[in-house]
């Protein structure tokens, strides 16, 4: 009887302890996700004064800048929408777009001395890092919370518990982003 | 070993280190009671016939362990004070500035790179300086992550780029995340007052009561303590050995966690930028800067990112400069780097 009664003690402390933790992890993946948010919004915001203060030097680029704002429009929509497969697509056409212009403004000389280009440059190069980095981290800490979720005795609980595994933020199969990025360099 | 393991290794690793400095004070100090002040925690009291006509213990020596109490105190003491003004310390003494979004540019950039390497490591930004010397170097500081500081030199800032910074800062920035600082503060100032002690204890050596201390002193009556003279003679000169020693023992200690910390911020700081070969562009070039970090003294030395005293020092790779070394040869981090990228990249090639 109080062998039984021990064992059970034992059971629902880990119980609550497996419980609590994975709540802990939940909580975490939901902040995590939250940061990428974050700074995709701040791309959207850099965007329109990037484009403003190219625009005079790179004219002859205008398709280019054109795929920029197309890009930024569709990602914004589709982040009121809320459709992650949809985000997703979107934002990585967008920093595909982006990598584009980036790569075509090294060819201008006047640009890259300009000192409010070179700050927004630099904006947008510590903006796309973010953007990799809060995405890095959001990816390890849903892997460590799928983990935790897939790993025996856990696994026998878990969906009971009302626990899922979190989407990782991967780039779809077809995505523009898995492209290099095509710079045509002759004149 | 991942992030939460390290965090608890070192946690182990600091219990370790304050159970050792604890057993060090408590050696020194009771050696002092039991030497200086004739304290006898065992035994020690005679029995006396008094003058109600019973027999009664008389204490002869000091009645409480007072050196063994001053020694836990003074290092305890120190230690709080390394934890609470550490950080404030340290910048102080460094004279750095704390670096404002409106800055120049390149402070900018160095802004943004660390709150990429906050992102990165899922932490609060901290609190960015700039060291205003000539000479490459880094260093990180703060009791927890949530209220930490990272400092560069300004010839750090003018001489790398941008992902050498980063691999810089993301060095910097797993010092913090692993609880690297809190360790090598704790380890530091315990050094600092094993020293301060062992020297203290060296010192009234001269001054003390004859250089038998009390042994001359144990009390007329009793027999028994005479008769362990050979052996208390041994414990003595035992003791006076540890006190030489000590200040060297804890040195070599306290320094053989600091090359292994580094080792490992190296390896999480590539962890954090997925970049190897930006933070081994950034040590060659810290490496190629010779001359010593004048700004930065010797007790800030095991948080830097490179040993500040120059690399002539540190490049001396004898096996006495490698026992107390802050930094593993800089040649060894560069190599360990390496393999690491070396493996990161062999999967694309294939």
């Amino acid at each position: 009887m109080t062998i039984l009664s021990i064992i059970l003690l034992v059971l629902a402390a880990w119980l609550i302890f497996t419980f609590n933790g994975l709540v802990g992890l939940r909580n975490q993946v939901a902040n995590a996700f939250r940061q990428i948010d974050v700074q995709l919004k701040r791309r959207h915001d850099l965007i329109p004064n990037l484009v403003e203060s190219v625009k005079g030097e790179m004219k002859f680029e205008r398709e280019t800048l054109e795929r920029v704002i197309q890009a930024r429009a569709a990602a914004m929509s589709a982040g009121q929408g809320g459709n992650m497969g949809e985000i997703l697509a979107k934002e990585g056409q967008l920093t595909q777009a982006l990598g584009r212009l980036i790569a075509l403004s090294e060819n201008y000389p006047n640009l890259k001395s300009n000192e409010s280009v070179k700050t927004l440059m630099e904006e947008l190069t510590h903006t796309e890092n973010q953007i990799g980095f809060s995405r890095q981290f959001y990816n390890d800490v849903v892997t460590k919370f799928n983990t935790k979720q897939q790993v025996f005795p856990t696994n026998m609980f878990a969906a009971l518990l009302g626990f899922s595994p979190s989407a990782l933020w991967e780039l779809p199969a077809d995505s523009p982003e898995r492209e290099n990025v095509k710079v045509n360099l002759s004149i | 070993m991942n992030i939460y393991e390290q965090q608890s290794a070192n946690r182990r690793m600091t219990v370790l280190i304050m159970a050792v400095f604890v057993g060090f004070f408590l050696l020194l100090g009771f050696g002092f009671d039991y030497f200086y002040f004739g304290y006898r925690p065992l035994g020690g009291d005679e029995v006396r016939w008094n003058a109600a006509g019973y027999y009664e213990p008389v204490r002869s020596g000091a009645g409480l362990p007072f050196a063994t109490i001053a020694a836990l105190l003074i290092g305890g003491g120190m230690a709080v004070n390394g934890m609470v003004n550490g950080s404030r310390m340290v910048l102080r003494s460094t004279m750095a500035r704390r670096v404002e979004p409106g800055g120049p540019e390149n402070e900018r950039r160095l802004l943004n790179v660390v709150a990429e390497m906050a992102t990165a490591a899922g932490l609060p930004a901290p609190a960015v300086y700039v060291v205003p010397d000539a000479d490459l170097n880094a260093f990180a500081t703060g009791m927890s992550p949530t209220s930490s500081a990272i400092a560069v030199t300004q010839g750090l800032l003018e001489k790398l780029n941008r992902e050498e910074l980063q691999g810089v800062v993301a060095h910097e920035m797993s010092h913090i995340r692993n609880l690297d600082i809190r360790l090598m503060t704790l380890s530091a100032a315990l050094t600092g007052a094993i020293a301060l002690l062992s020297d203290f204890a060296g010192r009234s050596m001269r001054y003390g009561r004859s250089s038998g201390g009390s042994f001359g002193r144990s009390s007329s009556g009793s027999s028994r303590r005479g008769g362990g003279g050979a052996g208390a003679l041994l414990f003595f000169a035992l003791w006076l050995v540890l006190i030489i020693l000590a200040p060297l023992l804890s040195r070599m200690l306290a320094m053989a966690i600091s090359r292994q910390r580094e080792y490992l911020a190296d390896a999480s700081g590539a962890e954090l930028t997925r970049n190897p070969a930006a933070l081994i562009a950034a040590l060659e070039k810290i490496k190629a800067a010779v001359e010593p970090t004048a700004a930065i003294n010797n007790g800030v030395a095991h948080m830097c990112i490179a040993d500040p005293r120059g690399s002539l020092i540190e490049e001396k790779a004898g096996f006495a400069a490698d026992l107390l070394a802050t930094h593993p040869p800089m040649a060894k981090r560069i190599l360990a780097l390496k393999v690491m990228a070396y493996q990161g990249e062999r999967p694309a090639a294939v």
